[in-house]
């Protein structure tokens, strides 16, 4: 290689470097807001992986319409290119670099991982490796010395009902205080549904027949929107539900005013969409009917109305 | 290996072989002539993917406006269903069995598969397949509404209360087009290790030979675990047994892992075989051998190995504890490695070549960047923590959009196009193909990249309505939807007009070097009137060496 090869593969570099930096940084406006403790971790690992592909991608591509441009045979050209079969050197590099890559990214996720310390679910027909679950599971990301806030969710076809087991509060809508680690006990009375809130960047299956624990720590005051995110059936986008993210007295006041009010039943979107379609003109094909509209202390008439992102 | 088995040879010999090689009549007959049967596949899939695709053009109407207002919320989901389902059982592997069924005998030396009335018995269940599926259609209650993975315990619903539902066709359609596709793994191994022309080792094998190859031992491994778990919930849903039922004790996670050991690893049944096209068409197009070819050869077997340990990606959110979720993600992404190998060997034959943008180049080279882009969020979704946002929402269809249409479908139309002169003896026309090209890449970047977006902001797939915050990415979505529809247009009528009336191909048009290029186009009833004697390596391109002994004999006479 001479010196100008040099030169330009070093400005190329360069010019890609920044440029992957700048789209690595670009990535974070791509989100809800960051709502969780482990939405900024997220936001932190996919930023790097948008910067790290920007490159390769740039490079790849970069070279792919270089050559396109600058090799291209005369109409007339009949010859062939040179007899290139191969450089061992080069096919050496190029399969270390991945693979050291592969590992820094798979290390970096693991690292991530284990900081969101998302509660897995504990058993299913998986075995175990209690020494490796415990790491993961016994180090939440605030090490806060509040108590932890447990609340059950039952998903059903197509409604989210949440219970406050020490009030014995039921709702439609997800209150959640701030800055504390909340365990939800996810249970499913049908088929498997999925726990989905984007501003806090994780979701977890719902499994019919079996208690799942997960964790996670609200950071942001504000109203988010729960998503199903595991496809359930007819009404499946229909069902979605506010998150309230609030301060503690805020909290502990709507706990009392729920407490107080007597169960009245919720507004449901699939209930009433079917409701509605059963005097369609045109009727679609025959669904399970959805689950008749919750009956719940805190029962919001309303669809859910967390503001766009 | 170099012995021909003379008795398979026989069984196609004698049978009654309707009229000459250009007669149509046999294309609808059951013909063991694998050309014939290639044909007979890239056909049939060819109208599943318009039917496909009237499906997709309908989810897009649909998602053009937030609210469900086109179609019925039911009418939507059996529409991303037979969407998906379609897609993959009767258009993506048939295509690819078609090309390999094709050009497999042709590039390794020999006259037929290995057991031609197998490969015939193969195709002719396709048909059946796409009967059942579309069929379903008509019974009460229509097709399966559980999308393409039918999960369980929402796949085992069923509200007409009939015996015969549009789920139970649609299990029974999978099922049998798990059968063919063993079939054909059968007799793609067979071939390939047993019938290669005399000289032609493994490593003067075509890399497309080699991905075939790795792709078809994946069907032998995989598809009898997918065929188990169809079988196990027909049982559930038609006799009451309790293997994925929860109220019965059984497990729905179960099902998830029966399905994704074989649909993941599916994944690289598809893509392998468009490696390998490209593998063909770069040399051929950069007027330089392919760089580093046995690596890229071997790697496509690599992968076959590891894509067998990486199911549990599809199962992050299932209900998985996190030793598995953080196995299965190193494992996952180390499939990156021999991918990567070959795209930097793709990279580097075009380097410093010749290049010449006939119609076959422009497909392989747009596929090969949208395969680059493809995997690069492959590797984002591999990641736990990112897929615990992004797992079940958009930014995953556009992932995988990218890689079945904007680097399967591409490699396979580069495919078409590379291979058209050979099958029909016919040119087709350049200026549709580019035409076709532009249509299709600009309409593919349209549709699936505003996927991403969408998908991480949240919007969860398989939705038939969504929040207004989406609407801006899902209109620039369907308009590329439509598009992309639209570029189907050329591609249909350059197909047909040139093989009535195109101009006629003389034997090796692109100057390639190759077996399936040194005979007519197209190629006599049993290929090869004396089987070549191969002597040389794939892709001498530059070298001005002769691929067989024939060619040696003819140059020294010179």
């Amino acid at each position: 290689m001479n010196i100008r090869t040099v030169l330009t593969l070093t400005v190329a570099a360069i010019v890609l470097a920044f440029a992957s930096w700048w789209m690595g940084q670009q990535s974070y406006t791509w989100f809800p807001p960051q709502a969780a403790a482990e939405a900024k971790l997220f936001d932190d690992l996919f930023s790097f992986l948008v910067m790290l592909g920007t490159f390769i991608f740039l490079g790849v591509t970069g070279t792919i319409l270089y050559s396109v441009l600058f090799f291209r045979a005369g109409r007339y050209d009949y010859s062939d290119g040179p007899p290139i079969e191969g450089n061992v050197p080069l096919e050496i590099v190029w399969t270390a670099i991945p693979l050291l890559l592969v590992f820094w990214i798979a290390g970096y996720s693991y690292q991530i991982y284990e900081q969101m310390a998302i509660r897995g679910p504990m058993e299913l027909v998986h075995l175990h490796m209690p020494s490796m679950m415990e790491s993961a599971y016994a180090a939440p990301a605030d090490e806060g010395t509040e108590p932890v806030e447990e609340i059950e969710v039952h998903a059903k076809q197509w409604a989210w009902v949440f219970r406050y087991p020490e009030q014995d509060v039921t709702s439609t809508e997800l209150h959640l205080p701030i800055d504390h680690r909340v365990r939800l006990a996810l249970q499913s009375e049908d088929v498997i549904h999925g726990f989905f809130v984007p501003a806090f960047r994780i979701k977890q299956d719902v499994i019919p027949g079996k208690t799942i624990d997960f964790e996670f720590t609200p950071i942001r005051v504000g109203k988010y929107r729960l998503r199903d995110s595991q496809y359930s059936g007819t009404y499946f986008a229909a069902m979605q539900a506010d998150v309230v993210v609030e301060s503690a007295d805020d909290y502990q006041q709507w706990l009392a005013m729920a407490a107080s009010t007597p169960p009245q039943p919720a507004y449901n979107r699939a209930a009433a969409e079917y409701q509605a379609s059963q005097k369609a003109l045109v009727p679609g094909w025959k669904t399970i009917p959805p689950a008749p509209p919750p009956v719940v202390n805190y029962a919001p008439k309303h669809e859910a109305t967390s503001p766009p992102v | 290996m170099t012995n021909i088995p003379v008795e398979a040879i026989g069984v196609a010999r004698e049978q009654p072989y309707p009229g000459a090689p250009d007669n149509w009549k046999r294309f609808f007959s059951f013909s063991t002539d694998h050309k014939v049967i290639g044909i007979q596949y890239l056909v049939t899939s060819f109208f599943f993917f318009l039917v496909g695709g009237i499906f997709a053009m309908i989810l897009r109407g649909e998602l053009i406006t937030p609210e469900a207002d086109l179609v019925d919320r039911t009418v939507y989901n059996v529409m991303f269903t037979m969407h998906g389902s379609v897609m993959l059982f009767l258009w993506t592997f048939p295509s690819l069995l078609g090309l390999a069924n094709y050009l497999v005998p042709l590039m390794i030396g020999a006259r037929d598969m290995a057991f031609p009335r197998l490969n015939a018995v193969a195709f002719w269940m396709v048909p059946v397949v796409g009967i059942l599926m579309i069929g379903s259609f008509l019974v009460p209650g229509g097709p399966s509404q559980s999308g393409w993975w039918a999960y369980p315990p929402m796949s085992m619903q069923n509200p007409t209360g009939n015996l015969i539902t549009g789920q139970v066709l649609w299990i029974l359609a999978v099922a049998i087009s798990g059968v063919s596709s063993i079939m054909g793994g059968v007799n793609f191994v067979t071939t390939i290790v047993k019938m290669r022309a005399p000289g032609m080792t493994f490593f003067k094998m075509p890399v497309f030979v080699w991905t075939v190859l790795a792709a078809q031992l994946i069907q032998l491994y995989g598809l009898p675990a997918l065929t188990a778990g169809a079988v196990m919930l027909l049982f559930d849903i038609v006799f009451g047994t309790g293997f994925f039922d929860p109220t019965k004790g059984g497990n729905p996670v179960l099902f998830q892992h029966f399905f994704w050991f074989y649909s993941h690893p599916a994944v690289y049944v598809i893509i392998l075989p468009i490696f390998g096209v490209f593998s063909e068409i770069f040399p051929v197009y950069a007027r330089k051998p392919l760089f580093g070819y046995k690596i890229v050869a071997v790697s496509a077997l690599i992968i076959t190995v590891v894509s067998g340990i990486v199911w549990v990606h599809h199962l992050y959110v299932s209900g998985t504890p996190g030793w598995m979720r953080m196995f299965f993600m190193v494992t996952t992404m180390c499939v990156a490695v021999p991918t990567g190998i070959k795209v930097f060997a793709w990279t580097a034959t075009i380097w410093g070549g010749k290049l010449r943008l006939d119609t076959p180049m422009l497909f392989a080279l747009g596929g090969l960047i949208n395969f680059v882009f493809a995997g690069i969020t492959g590797i984002m979704l591999a990641s736990t923590p990112i897929d615990l946002h992004v797992n079940n929402t958009y930014f995953v269809v556009g992932h995988f959009h990218y890689v079945l249409y904007g680097a399967m479908v591409f490699g396979l139309f580069a495919a078409i196009y590379h291979w058209f002169p050979k099958m029909t003896g016919r040119m087709y026309y350049e200026g549709l193909g580019k035409l076709h090209f532009w249509l299709a890449f600009i309409g593919n970047a349209l549709n699936f990249i505003p996927m991403h977006p969408a998908g991480l902001m949240g919007m969860p797939r398989r939705v038939a309505s969504y929040d207004p915050e989406f609407a801006f990415w899902n209109v620039l979505a369907s308009l590329g939807a439509f598009l992309l529809g639209m570029s189907t247009l050329p591609f249909i009528l350059n197909m047909v007009s040139s093989w009535v009336q195109g101009k006629k191909a003389p034997d090796n048009p692109w100057r390639a070097i190759g077996l399936e290029w040194l005979v007519s186009s197209p190629p006599p009833v049993e290929n090869f009137e004396e089987l070549p004697v191969v002597i040389a390596e794939p892709y001498g391109y530059g070298k001005n060496e002769p691929l067989t002994e024939a060619q040696r004999k003819e140059l020294a006479e010179a």
